[in-house]
C-alpha cells in the first residue's frame, strides 16, 4: 500500500508534464515539437522492432561489456592502489589528472586508434566508467575504521582475508557510489561515441534524423534512451539494495532511532 | 597462594616513545609486571596515562620500542592466537555487514574448522554470553550491552589463555555495565582464564581485580601494585560495601591524585 502511494505520488508530475506538452503541441503545431502521438508512432515504426535488434541490442551489448570491464579493472585497480601505499603514491597524479578529462574527449583519439568498430566503443565505455570506480574504490578504503583492523590484526588473519572481511566490505557502499557514476558515464558515452563515428546505434540512427530535420525520430530515440537509462538506474539500484542489504537496513535502522 | 602460581604474562622493561629527537613523546617508560596463571589484573590511571598505549604493546598490535612481552617464557613477536582482545568501541569492532554468529565465527577463520562445526561453536559462544536467540542479528540491531556481549563472546571462542581488555565497559550503562562485570567474573573464574583489563573507573578495578598495577602520567610507569584480597567470589552489593573495598578505593584514589598533581607540576 505504501509502495503502491509512493509509486502514485511519483507519477503525477509527469503526467502533468506529458498533458501540458500534449495540449501545448497539438494547439500550435510546431516541426521541432512534435505531438507525442507522432512520436510514439516514429517510435514504434523506429524501434519496435528490427532497428531494436539490429542497432540497439548492439550497442547494449557494447555497454554492458565495457562496464564488466570497468568495473573489474577499477575494483581491482582501486583495491590495489589503495592498499599499497607505494603504488598510492606512484599513481594518484595520474589518476587526478585522468579524471579530470571529460571521457567524451576519449573518444577522437580512440577512434582513431581503433576504429568506429565495437572496439572502440567498448574501450570508450570502459576507460570513462573506469575513473569513478576506481576513485570511489580507493576513497572507500581509506573510510575504513583502524578500529576493525586491529580487530583483523588481534586474530591473526590473512591480508587476503582481512581485505575480504574488512576492507571490502568497508569500502562497498562508496565502490556502489562510484559504479553508479560510472553507469550513467557509460549510457553517455555509448550514445556519444555513437553519434560521433559510428555507422548504426541508437546514437547514430538518432543524429541521421537529426541532419533530416525528422524531428518526430530524434525525440523517438530520445524517449528510447530514457527508458534504457531508467531500467539500468533501476537495475543497477536493485542490485546494489540486495548486495548491501546491511547497509540499507543499518542505515533504516540508525534513522529510525 | 596467587604467587605460587606460574607466571602467564610477564612484561619486562617495555617502553614506547613516539616520534624521534626533539619531538619525542615517551609515553611509556620502563614498565615491569607479570601476571600469573588465572589471575584477573586491572590497569588504572590518571586518563591520558597510556593505559591503552600500554594495551596495544602488550599485544602486539603497536611495535614497542624497547622491552618484551613474554607469554609462557616465550617472547611475543606479533599477535598470539592465545590472547583475544575485546576492544573499547563495540559499535567500532563488530563488523556492521555480518550478523552476531558471523562475528564470532570470524576468530575461528584461522582453525580451519569444518563449517558445521563452527557454526556449533558459534552458538555455543553466544549462548555462554546470554545472547541465545541473538545469532542472526546484526550487531546495529543490538543493545550496546549486547554487541559487547558479542565481542566477549569472540574473544572466548578461540579459548584464549589471557584475554584482554580495552576500557570493555566505559561506554556501557551503568546497570548493564554491572551486569558484564558479574559475566566477566563468572567466565574468568569457569575457564580459568587470565585477564588483563584496563579502566579508568577505580570501583570497577577493585570490584574485578586480584591485584591492580596503578599506573602514573609522563610518561607512564608502574607506580604501585596493589593486592586486592577480597577473595574468590564477588558481589556487586556486599564486595562493594565492605570495609576494605572502600579503603582499597581511597587508597588508589589518592595514588592517581598523587600522580596527576606531579605531571600538572612539571607541566
Amino acid at each position: 500500500m505504501k509502495v503502491l502511494r509512493k509509486f502514485g505520488i511519483g507519477l503525477i508530475v509527469p503526467i502533468i508534464v506529458v498533458v501540458a506538452y500534449t495540449l501545448w503541441t497539438t494547439s500550435t503545431p510546431n516541426p521541432f515539437f512534435p505531438t507525442p502521438d507522432a512520436i510514439a508512432t516514429q517510435f514504434q515504426a523506429l524501434w519496435l522492432f528490427d532497428r531494436f535488434l539490429s542497432d540497439v541490442v548492439p550497442s547494449l551489448t557494447n555497454l554492458i561489456v565495457g562496464y564488466a570491464l570497468a568495473s573489474v579493472f577499477g575494483i581491482a585497480a582501486g583495491l590495489a592502489v589503495g592498499r599499497i601505499k607505494l603504488l598510492r603514491l606512484l599513481v594518484t597524479p595520474l589518476l587526478d589528472f585522468g579524471r579530470s578529462v571529460p571521457a567524451i574527449m576519449l573518444i577522437p583519439p580512440l577512434v582513431l586508434v581503433l576504429g568506429i568498430g565495437d572496439e572502440a566503443k567498448i574501450a570508450i565505455i570502459t576507460l570513462g566508467a573506469f575513473f569513478p570506480i576506481v576513485v570511489s574504490t580507493i576513497d572507500g578504503l581509506g573510510q575504513t575504521d583502524p578500529a576493525l583492523i586491529d580487530v583483523t590484526r588481534s586474530m591473526q588473519l590473512s591480508r587476503w582475508r582481512e581485505l575480504q572481511v574488512a576492507w571490502i566490505p568497508s569500502a562497498a557502499p562508496s565502490i556502489a557510489g562510484g559504479m553508479q557514476t560510472g553507469l550513467q558515464f557509460a549510457l553517455v558515452l555509448m550514445v556519444a561515441s555513437e553519434m560521433l563515428a559510428a555507422v548504426r546505434g541508437l546514437g547514430y540512427l538518432t543524429m541521421q534524423a537529426q541532419l533530416t530535420f525528422d524531428s518526430a525520430s530524434v525525440w523517438a530515440g530520445i524517449v528510447l534512451l530514457a527508458i534504457i537509462g531508467f531500467l539500468a538506474n533501476a537495475l543497477f539500484v536493485a542490485v546494489r539494495d540486495r548486495v548491501l542489504m546491511w547497509h540499507v537496513a543499518m542505515r533504516a535502522a540508525t534513522r529510525s532511532r | 597462594m596467587k604467587t605460587t602460581k606460574p607466571v602467564r604474562l610477564s612484561i619486562s622493561s617495555l617502553s614506547k616513545t613516539y616520534g624521534h629527537g626533539a619531538t619525542a613523546n615517551e609515553v611509556l617508560k620502563d614498565i615491569n609486571f607479570d601476571v600469573h596463571v588465572g589471575e584477573f589484573v586491572c590497569l588504572v590511571g590518571p586518563s591520558g596515562a597510556g593505559k591503552t598505549t600500554l594495551l596495544r604493546c602488550l599485544t602486539s598490535l603497536m611495535p614497542s620500542t624497547k622491552g618484551d612481552v613474554l607469554l609462557d617464557g616465550q617472547k611475543l613477536a606479533g599477535p598470539s592466537p592465545k590472547i583475544s582482545i575485546v576492544f573499547q568501541e563495540y559499535t567500532r569492532s563488530l563488523m556492521p555487514w555480518m550478523t552476531a554468529e558471523k562475528n564470532v565465527a570470524l576468530a575461528l577463520t584461522n582453525q580451519k574448522l569444518p563449517k558445521a562445526e563452527v557454526k556449533r561453536m558459534s552458538m555455543e559462544a553466544l549462548a555462554s554470553v546470554g545472547l541465545k536467540g541473538s545469532e542472526n542479528r546484526y550487531p546495529w540491531q543490538l543493545s550496546g550491552g549486547m554487541q559487547q556481549r558479542v565481542a566477549i563472546a569472540r574473544a572466548l571462542i578461540t579459548e584464549p589463555e589471557v584475554l584482554v581488555m580495552d576500557e570493555p565497559f566505559a561506554s556501557i550503562d551503568a546497570q548493564t555495565r554491572l551486569e558484564l562485570e558479574d559475566l566477566t567474573l563468572e567466565l574468568q573464574r569457569s575457564r580459568h582464564m587470565t585477564v588483563v583489563l584496563v579502566t579508568h573507573d577505580i570501583d570497577e578495578a577493585v570490584y574485578l581485580s586480584d591485584r591492580i598495577v596503578v599506573l602514573s602520567k609522563n610518561p607512564a610507569t608502574v607506580q604501585e601494585i596493589v593486592n586486592v584480597d577480597l577473595g574468590a567470589e564477588r558481589d556487586q552489593f556486599t564486595t562493594r560495601e565492605s570495609h576494605l573495598f572502600g579503603e582499597l578505593r581511597s587508597h588508589i584514589l589518592g595514588l592517581i591524585r598523587q600522580s596527576q598533581e606531579r605531571a600538572r607540576a612539571q607541566a
